[in-house]
């Protein structure tokens, strides 16, 4: 670990990093370029002895202006300024803070705290509360916090609120989703060139709409109910291209997992990291989803794709608010550039217990394996059940070891009993994976993705060997700390559930 | 609420950062601040904002900070005690496992009880315990760790934990970036940075000292001494409790009156 950290040598022949690109002292790049440009304006007034006029701003012309990326650019327009540097200290205007069960009971305690028991959150329509990690459980504390976010959504009568009463029953919710960064975008709350602020790590997941987003402590996320406002530093951009047709076993699990790999669990602490390239345009917004998603292992600050097509056409009836895409500039600034000929990745693993301990599937193909694990906000949507049921409707196969399958939301769930699988002849795929020997797709919540109170379904309370489709493979993070979890792909995983040893999935997909 | 905006001074605002392209220059931190939004935006005297006399009259809300009444400066202050030492990448599974997000730190009593399981999650090969059995409160007052400290979730729990324990300081090579601005925005834990990898150099139960002015740690058990990165501007909020304790204090917001 320590030496991949000091050193991060590429280990695969198709990566060319380009560092020379970047800048080495970016917050004073564009401080120098700003003054240049006034100094010309100047010269340019005494040579033709112009009348005096008012200095031009640099950001008001738009020959001199610095080019900035979209991270840079999103920042700007939320702190209503006309340009930033990476490095500036910037207040910045939230346009969606997201709180859950977790964390939000400690930020409404924060808020009340600082603010006053009877104060006014800023905005009612912008807070969306979404209850999703410790939902199925008899543990007394955790359906008291989603009490504490019930009250508190009545009293300040937020818009968003995703309840759940009915335990017994989640279909008996109409109003319940489930994992909140799903939620988010199925609802409409991600849109493209917003700031979207979030108590959870993960709501790095919504940079996918071309937005900035990033997760916060309590205490910050208290001081955003209060204020719609937080200070932020702009952070320098990353910068992934990857180009090249994804092949017909990759997912876009496996181009992040490469990716952790290769800049380590570190590598992007305090950075940005933008993905562009003929592979990310390919991708469904969902699939987009997932690469940003894990940007904070990385350490990433956020993650971000820029809006296209496929951007807007998800957005179509999810939100009436308009929205205003924006893209990095030409002559942007990254702090370095990767670059990726995804065509030649093979399927990857990350091994216990660490995101970036990357191998190839192929090269793990001895590992035994008591789980599999399909779920959680990387890899428990649509697409990924849909990718598992590939796998195992190629196979015609049974699971050798319990598959369990916690769908994101409750939305996804639908989706597994009412979608048909392409090339299935009309089944589902909650038919196929029942014919495969999968357990019952479970109610929707972030399950044992993080373990959780010790009834939460499918939770590691013994020390087993899991393939997961989820972010994390720290010690522990299942459940039991002895447990080791690789972390995988959908494709992988449902491979690996019907071997019963970590297994690429070209064993089935040809 | 509006009321409580209105006095919020920006110009002399917090900046966090474990980064070493930080601008922690007040100077330069005013001038990049404008909150057009709030009106009517009354500035208060500022001048007052880093003089040592000028928090005599705010009392503590906060757990965390034990120190002494003499806020805002931080050049004298000092850490003593027995260190615990980790390694790389300690993550926030296994500072607080995920069964104890339950806990809400907000709540005085669950804030004690999230105290008495910290770094519970680190694996059985550490056979010293941050926390001994039947134990509430830690006799480890500073956590020297490797690189990326706090690693994984956005928990503000982590932090919290920490501090509720008992522990003062954390000294590592490097942070991840939502633990760090969560020490200082909740002023649980001095999130410090050393310069050289001193995990490998000191061993848990360790007598050390650290000098925040000095920005220095010393290893009475070994001999040795070790330079720390300047906490910088963060040190004065980690002091005065977390950012609402300090904006408080040098009069950014509003004291409370309840």
């Amino acid at each position: 670990m320590a030496s991949s950290l000091a050193s991060p040598s590429p280990t695969s022949s198709f990566i060319r990093n380009k560092k020379d690109l970047g800048f080495s002292a970016f917050p004073s790049t564009s401080q120098i370029a700003i003054q240049k440009c006034k100094k010309q304006v100047s010269k340019k007034i005494v040579s033709v002895m112009a009348p005096q006029q008012s200095e031009r701003k640099p950001a008001t012309t738009g020959s001199v202006k610095t080019g900035m990326t979209m991270t840079e650019k999103i920042l700007a327009k939320a702190s209503e300024k006309p340009q930033l540097s990476p490095g500036d200290n910037v207040w910045v205007n939230v346009d969606i803070l997201m709180t859950h069960d977790v964390c939000g009971p400690g930020s409404i305690g924060i808020f009340k705290k600082e603010f006053g028991q009877n104060e006014k959150v800023w905005d009612r329509e912008k807070i969306v509360i979404i209850p999703d990690h410790y939902i199925f459980t008899s543990d007394e504390r955790a359906n008291r916090n989603v009490d504490i976010l019930r009250d508190f959504c009545t009293e300040q009568n937020i818009k968003y609120f995703y309840d759940i009463k009915d335990l017994s029953n989640f279909k008996a919710n109409p109003d319940y989703k489930g994992v909140c960064h799903v939620a988010l975008a199925q609802e409409g709350h991600c849109r493209p060139g917003e700031v979207l602020l979030g108590t959870d790590s993960h709501t790095c997941t919504a940079g996918a709409f071309g937005q900035f987003a990033t997760g916060i402590g309590n205490t910050d996320a208290g001081f955003v109910l209060g204020t719609g406002k937080l200070l932020l530093k702009v952070p320098p951009t990353l910068r992934f291209v990857m180009d090249g047709e994804m092949p017909p076993y990759l997912l876009a699990k496996d181009l992040i997992l490469q990716i952790i790999g290769e800049i380590s669990v570190a590598g992007a602490t305090y950075k940005a990291m933008e993905f562009v390239g003929t592979t990310v345009e390919s991708l469904n917004m969902e699939e987009r989803m997932t690469l940003c998603n894990m940007v904070v292992e990385a350490g990433g600050k956020n993650g971000v794709v820029p809006a296209d097509g496929t951007t807007f056409k998800y957005l179509e009836g999810k939100t009436s608010l308009p929205y205003e895409p924006v893209y990095s500039d030409a002559q942007a600034s990254y702090l370095s550039e990767y670059r990726f000929d995804i065509s030649k990745l093979e399927p990857l693993v990350a091994k216990p217990h660490s995101p970036d301990n990357r191998a190839l599937a192929r090269e793990c193909k001895d590992v035994k394996i008591d789980r599999v694990y399909i779920g959680s906000c990387t890899g428990g949507k649509t697409e990924d059940f849909l990718a598992a049921a590939k796998v195992f409707l190629a196979s015609g196969k049974k699971v050798k070891v319990p598959t369990f399958l916690v769908p994101a939301t409750q939305k996804v769930w639908l989706d597994l009993y009412t979608l048909p699988v392409p090339g299935s002849g009309g089944k589902t795929c909650s038919q196929i994976f029942e014919e495969a020997g999968c357990d019952t797709p479970a109610s929707p919540s972030c399950g044992a993705c993080l373990g959780g109170p010790k009834d939460t379904y499918a939770r590691m309370n013994e020390p087993k060997v899991c393939v997961s489709t989820t972010n994390r493979n720290f010690p522990g993070r299942m459940g039991h700390k002895e447990g080791q979890i690789y972390l995988a792909s959908p494709y992988t995983a449902a491979a690996s559930a019907l071997t019963g040893y970590v297994t690429d999935p070209r064993e089935f997909l040809q | 609420m509006a009321a409580s905006l209105t006095r919020i001074s920006y110009s002399s605002a917090f900046t966090f950062s474990a980064s070493k392209t930080s601008v922690f220059s007040p100077s330069l931190f005013a001038s990049s601040i404008k909150v057009p939004t709030f009106s009517p935006l009354t500035v208060q005297p500022l001048c007052s904002t880093f003089a040592p006399h000028a928090a005599h009259a705010i009392s503590f809300t906060t757990h965390a900070t034990s120190t002494p009444a003499s806020v805002l400066d931080t050049s004298t202050k000092t850490f003593h005690g027995l260190c615990y030492v980790v390694g790389d990448n300690i993550d926030t599974d296994q500072i607080i496992p995920a069964e104890y997000l339950t806990l809400v730190p907000s709540n005085p009593a669950e804030y004690e009880k999230l105290g008495s399981y910290a770094l519970i999650g680190l694996p059985s090969s550490y056979a010293t315990r941050f926390i001994e059995p039947n134990e509430t409160k830690t006799k480890y007052s500073i956590v020297i760790g490797g690189a990326n400290f706090g690693c994984g979730s956005s928990r503000e729990h982590a932090p919290v934990a920490l501090g509720a324990a008992g522990a003062k300081a954390v000294v590592a090579e490097s942070y991840a970036r939502i633990f760090f601005r969560n020490s200082v925005a909740t002023g649980e834990v001095y999130p410090l940075e050393s310069e050289a990898r001193i995990c490998e150099e000191c061993k848990t139960g360790d007598v050390v000292t650290i000098e925040l002015g000095e920005s220095r740690l010393i290893n009475h058990s070994t001999g040795k001494e070790y330079k720390l990165k300047s906490i910088g501007d963060a040190g004065p909020v980690i002091e005065a409790g977390g950012i609402f304790a300090y904006a408080r204090k040098t009069g950014m917001i509003p004291s409370q009156s309840n």
